[in-house]
This record gives C-alpha cells, sequence and structure tokens, in this order.
C-alpha cells in the first residue's frame, strides 16, 4: 500500500500530462503551467527543508571544530547579511531586485562577481582538459587532436593566411561531422528519456519511491 | 494608382488553430510601400464604436489578438499608416474563437509516440516470456562502479555523488537517482561515506530516502548518515564553488557526476581530477559530454544514464523496454536514411525539371516539422 498509492498518482498523473499535451481545450491545456505552479509551491516550502539542512550542516561543523570550520563563520555571515537585507528590501519595496535596494546592491556588487569569478576558471580547466585530451595517444586521441587544431586555426585570421581553405574545413568538422555526433546522441537521449518515462508510469522503474 | 493600392491592402482573421482558445489571429496582405505602422482595431458583438487592440508586425504581417472572448463575435480593421496617408481595410463577417480538442500540429508526435509505447510494450511482454533471449551490451562506467568505491574504501576516502543542477523533473535527474540507489548499496557493502551535496532541496529529499533504503537493502541501516545527504545552494557557480570546496577539503577516493550539468561540469571534472580522485560520470547533456570525455575516467553516454537500472538489476521488464527503444531507433535510423536518399533524388529530378517528387518531400518535411513549431 505505501508504494501502491504513489505508483497509482504517478500513473494518473503522468496520462493526464501526456494528454494534455496534444489537447489544448481546457482543463487539459492548462495542466502543464498548473503543475508548474505547484512545483513552485512545493519547492518554496523544501527550500525550508534545504536551509534547516544547510544550517545545521555549519552548525555541527563549528561545534565538532571539523577541519575548515571558520568557512561555516563566512556561511553564516552571509546568510544572515542576505536575510537581513532581504526582509529590510521587502518591506521597502515590493521587489528587492530592484536597482537601488540593499538587497541589489548586495547581489549585484557580491554576489554576481563571485559567480564570475568562478566561471572565469573555466577558461583555465578548459585549457587543462584540452591539454590531456589532445596527447596524441592513441588513433582516437590523434583524431582528435587534428580536428582541434584545425578548428582552432580555422577560428583566427592567422588560420585564414596559413591556408585560405582552412576556415572552411573547420566549419565543414562543426556543421557535419560535430552536428551528426551530437544529433545522434541526443536522439538516443530522447528515446531513452520517453523509453524511462513510459517505465516510470507503468510502474516499472520504481527508484524514485525508495 | 491610390485606388488600386487602396483595394490591394487587405487583412483577413481566422481562430488561431491547435489552441486553448480565447485567440484570433489577424493576418495583413499588400501592405502599401512606407507603412510605417499597421493599427488593428476590433469591434465586439453588440458595440458601435472600434476599439484599438495592437499593431499588426509588418514584417510578419500578423498578429494575435490573445483578449477575446470564446464564443463572442467581432470584426476587425486593420490602418496602414504611411508618412502621408493611411489605409484601411476591414473584414466583413464576424468571427469567433474557440478552444481546440485536438492539436493537429502535434499528429506526428503522437504517431511516434504510439508506435514507440507499442513496440516498447511488446517487447516488455516478451521479455517477461523469455528473460534469457535479452543481451545488453557491456558498459565500463558501470562495471566500474566496484572498482570506485573499492578504491575509495581502501584509500579510507569518502565517495562523493553530484546529482547535476537539474530539477527532479528531469530525466537525467530521476536516472541519476537511480544510479545514486546502486551506488549507495555499494557503499553501505563497504562500509564506506558518500558525501551527497544538492542543488535543488526537493532532490535532496528524495536522495536522502533513496541512501536510507540502499543502506536498508544491503543491511547496514544504522550506517546511513543524513547529515551527508546535503542541500548546498540553487546558484550555478555557487553550487560549483561548493562542491569544489567539498573535493578538496574531504579528497573523496571516487567522484560520480550523473545527471543533468551545465557549465560547471568541467570545472567540477577537473577539480576532481586535480585530487587524484577515479571519476565516473554520466550526463545527458549533449554539451557538456565533451568535457567529462575529457576529463573523468569513465562517462555514461546520454542514453546509456536511462539503461542503467536495467543493466544492474537484470530485470528482464527493464530489459525488455531497453529492447523496444533501441528497436525504434534503428527504425528511425532507417526513416533517416530513406529521407536523405529521397530528399537527394527529390533534388535531382527537381534539377531536371519534374517538382513532383520535391513536392512530395517538402510535404513530408512540412508534417514532421509542423509539431517542432
Amino acid at each position: 500500500m505505501k508504494k501502491r498509492i504513489p505508483l497509482v498518482i504517478t500513473f494518473i498523473t503522468g496520462f493526464i500530462i501526456i494528454v494534455s499535451f496534444f489537447i489544448p481545450h481546457r482543463p487539459f491545456g492548462q495542466l502543464e503551467t498548473e503543475t508548474l505552479i505547484w512545483y513552485a509551491i512545493i519547492f518554496a516550502f523544501t527550500l525550508i527543508i534545504g536551509v534547516d539542512s544547510l544550517v545545521r550542516l555549519h552548525v555541527r561543523q563549528i561545534r565538532r571544530r571539523k577541519k575548515g570550520w571558520w568557512y561555516s563563520i563566512v556561511f553564516f555571515a552571509g546568510f544572515f547579511y542576505c536575510l537581513t537585507i532581504g526582509i529590510i528590501s521587502i518591506i521597502r519595496t515590493p521587489n528587492p531586485f530592484q536597482p537601488g535596494t540593499a538587497f541589489f546592491y548586495g547581489y549585484e556588487t557580491i554576489l554576481i562577481p563571485l559567480q564570475s569569478t568562478m566561471f572565469a576558471l573555466l577558461a583555465f580547466f578548459v585549457a587543462s582538459a584540452s591539454y590531456r585530451a589532445f596527447r596524441a595517444r592513441n588513433i582516437d586521441a590523434t583524431l582528435l587532436l587534428i580536428a582541434a587544431v584545425i578548428v582552432m586555426l580555422g577560428r583566427v585570421p592567422a588560420g585564414y593566411k596559413l591556408w585560405h581553405r582552412l576556415p572552411a574545413i573547420a566549419d565543414w568538422i562543426f556543421d557535419v561531422l560535430q552536428i551528426g555526433a551530437m544529433r545522434g546522441i541526443l536522439i538516443g537521449v530522447a528515446l531513452g528519456a520517453v523509453a524511462m518515462s513510459l517505465r516510470l508510469i507503468l510502474g516499472i522503474e520504481r527508484t524514485y519511491l525508495s | 494608382m491610390i485606388f488600386l493600392l487602396i483595394l490591394s491592402f487587405s487583412i483577413s482573421a481566422k481562430d488561431t488553430p491547435d489552441d486553448a482558445g480565447g485567440s484570433i489571429t489577424i493576418n495583413a496582405y499588400n501592405i502599401p510601400e512606407g507603412t510605417q505602422r499597421i493599427l488593428l482595431y476590433r469591434l465586439a458583438g453588440g458595440d458601435t464604436i472600434y476599439e484599438e487592440v495592437g499593431l499588426i508586425s509588418i514584417f510578419k504581417g500578423e498578429y494575435d489578438d490573445a483578449s477575446v472572448v470564446d464564443g463572442m463575435e467581432y470584426l476587425y480593421r486593420g490602418k496602414a499608416i504611411t508618412e502621408d496617408r493611411a489605409y484601411v481595410a476591414e473584414i466583413k463577417e464576424y468571427i469567433s474563437s474557440s478552444p481546440e480538442w485536438f492539436n493537429k500540429s502535434r499528429t506526428s508526435v503522437l504517431l511516434l509516440l504510439i508506435l514507440f509505447w507499442v513496440v516498447v510494450l511488446i517487447y516488455i511482454q516478451l521479455a517477461k516470456k523469455n528473460p534469457e533471449g535479452l543481451f545488453i551490451r557491456r558498459l565500463p562506467p558501470l562495471e566500474a562502479m566496484d572498482e570506485a568505491v573499492g578504491r575509495a574504501t581502501e584509500m579510507g576516502k569518502p565517495v562523493l555523488y553530484v546529482p547535476g543542477i537539474e530539477y527532479i523533473t528531469d530525466a537525467g535527474t530521476l536516472a541519476s537517482i537511480t544510479i545514486l540507489e546502486m551506488v549507495g548499496k555499494k557503499v553501505a557493502e563497504y562500509d564506506t561515506r558518500i558525501i551527497n551535496p544538492h542543488f535543488d532541496p526537493i532532490v535532496m529529499t528524495i536522495a536522502q530516502e533513496t541512501l536510507k533504503t540502499a543502506f536498508s537493502e544491503a543491511g547496514r541501516p544504522d550506517a546511513f548518515n543524513k547529515d551527508d545527504v546535503f542541500y548546498l545552494t540553487s546558484e550555478q557557480f555557487g553550487f560549483a564553488a561548493g562542491v569544489d570546496g567539498i573535493m578538496h577539503r574531504e579528497k573523496p577516493g571516487a567522484i560520480f557526476l550523473q545527471g543533468y550539468f551545465y557549465a560547471e561540469s568541467l570545472i567540477l571534472a577537473e577539480t576532481g581530477y586535480s585530487i587524484g580522485a577515479i571519476q565516473i560520470a554520466g550526463t545527458n547533456a549533449t554539451t557538456q559530454l565533451p568535457f567529462f570525455v575529457a576529463a573523468c575516467d569513465y562517462v555514461l553516454l546520454g542514453e546509456e544514464m536511462f539503461a542503467a537500472s536495467a543493466y544492474i538489476s537484470r530485470e528482464p521488464r527493464l530489459l525488455g523496454s531497453i529492447k523496444g527503444a533501441d528497436l525504434v531507433k534503428s527504425a528511425l535510423l532507417i526513416l533517416i536514411g530513406a529521407g536523405v536518399i529521397f530528399g537527394t533524388i527529390a533534388f535531382i529530378a527537381d534539377n531536371a525539371g519534374n517538382p513532383t517528387y520535391m513536392e512530395i518531400f517538402n510535404k513530408i518535411l512540412e508534417f514532421l516539422a509542423r509539431a517542432a513549431s
């Protein structure tokens, strides 16, 4: 019974959502939007569970003086800073993300630069990963190396100067070989996802129920 | 000349097809040269004055009036304004909107879905009757799970499992939960620790229950630590920074990156590589696959993630569904090949002065593309 009820709910919900994809008439047409609203409401409540989990984790880190426990103090400083200015901004203006509010100021001057910094690291990681991937250890890696060199040279003016046909070859690798492989994987992913959905709706796949 | 132009500018209105009602589509034809804007006016049944409802796009020559009431009748008037004068066009008959019971543009999707499901269901039935007759090719990343968890245990290090940064509505996240259960069982058997940070609190709640069950099924419910499954943040790069921090502090021996990832995929995989962990990745995000292939030891490519539960459990019904999906995939491949050949023949015939094949080919393309529009 503990598993049967969720399975029935999954079957009915899954079936209705599929039907609503093909029937625009009310109430079916609006069901997807409605479920997304429900999801947003559930998400808001589970966020409380998430924050509770995060706070308890950091309290434990500080109590037990675990390695790097001072980072937890940084967490609490950031947490209470956001909470305080968030509440103040909501009281003052209906939208705390409005430019000029203390919350927006913190978001723009602290969070966005921090996120940009993390994103910028990607350039270095791309370089180190490419170095390893392009080492000509075997035929596959050598082909990858040749393709990468052609594509990179084909994208810069120096490549054109070297040989005027390089940009066209780079485009061909991109538009024919690369797109063909990507589409093949994409078709597999899409069909795999549909097959998995069918398994979930029919109750064959039950891991999510635990 | 001006008289001719006034006659040529015209508008038409129709109930917007395949919608939930509440919308009428107005098209403008022969828009006069030099038109700066086309104002659209509407007269509701029973009213005497036209009200302005919007501007018809000069480029598309189309406007969707989504402010109508189903069943109520309307008349429309368009006014194309140029620098020196205005041209007026009207529709003569009342038009009303109504909701549709079937979205005809999605017929091709429905047909394919029915075909796909029938084939999969047939194979599930066949698999139940003859479970021995099903073969699934070797998936090295799943075979390596034992090795990865075993290595982490030998080194006295924990296992880190990252389920991506999508929500539970994503198929990749669902597949990741399935793989998490398998990894959880192995972790419990080997008596090691699993750290499982999350981007979404709903996924976190499900992961907590999944791991709890996995530990119970492995006969070690006491070893499960709920606090090791925790929420980090719902900010993409904040999450990446948090997971990188965990990698550097905890130095996990094995890292599983399974789920849907975006630009943070390489940041995580490269950090994992830098600490010397064995890494098994898997994602249905095709754009991130090359990064994982470059930086990780093993990678589950797209659909292989969805086959993980069948591969590990060898449950006939699950295997049957994979076999069915493969058959449909083969059929699609043949259809794509046939389409390419037919398209080429149609092109050659069209150039030789016979457009019939090209017309048929274009009609097929239009039928298939309508669903995507």
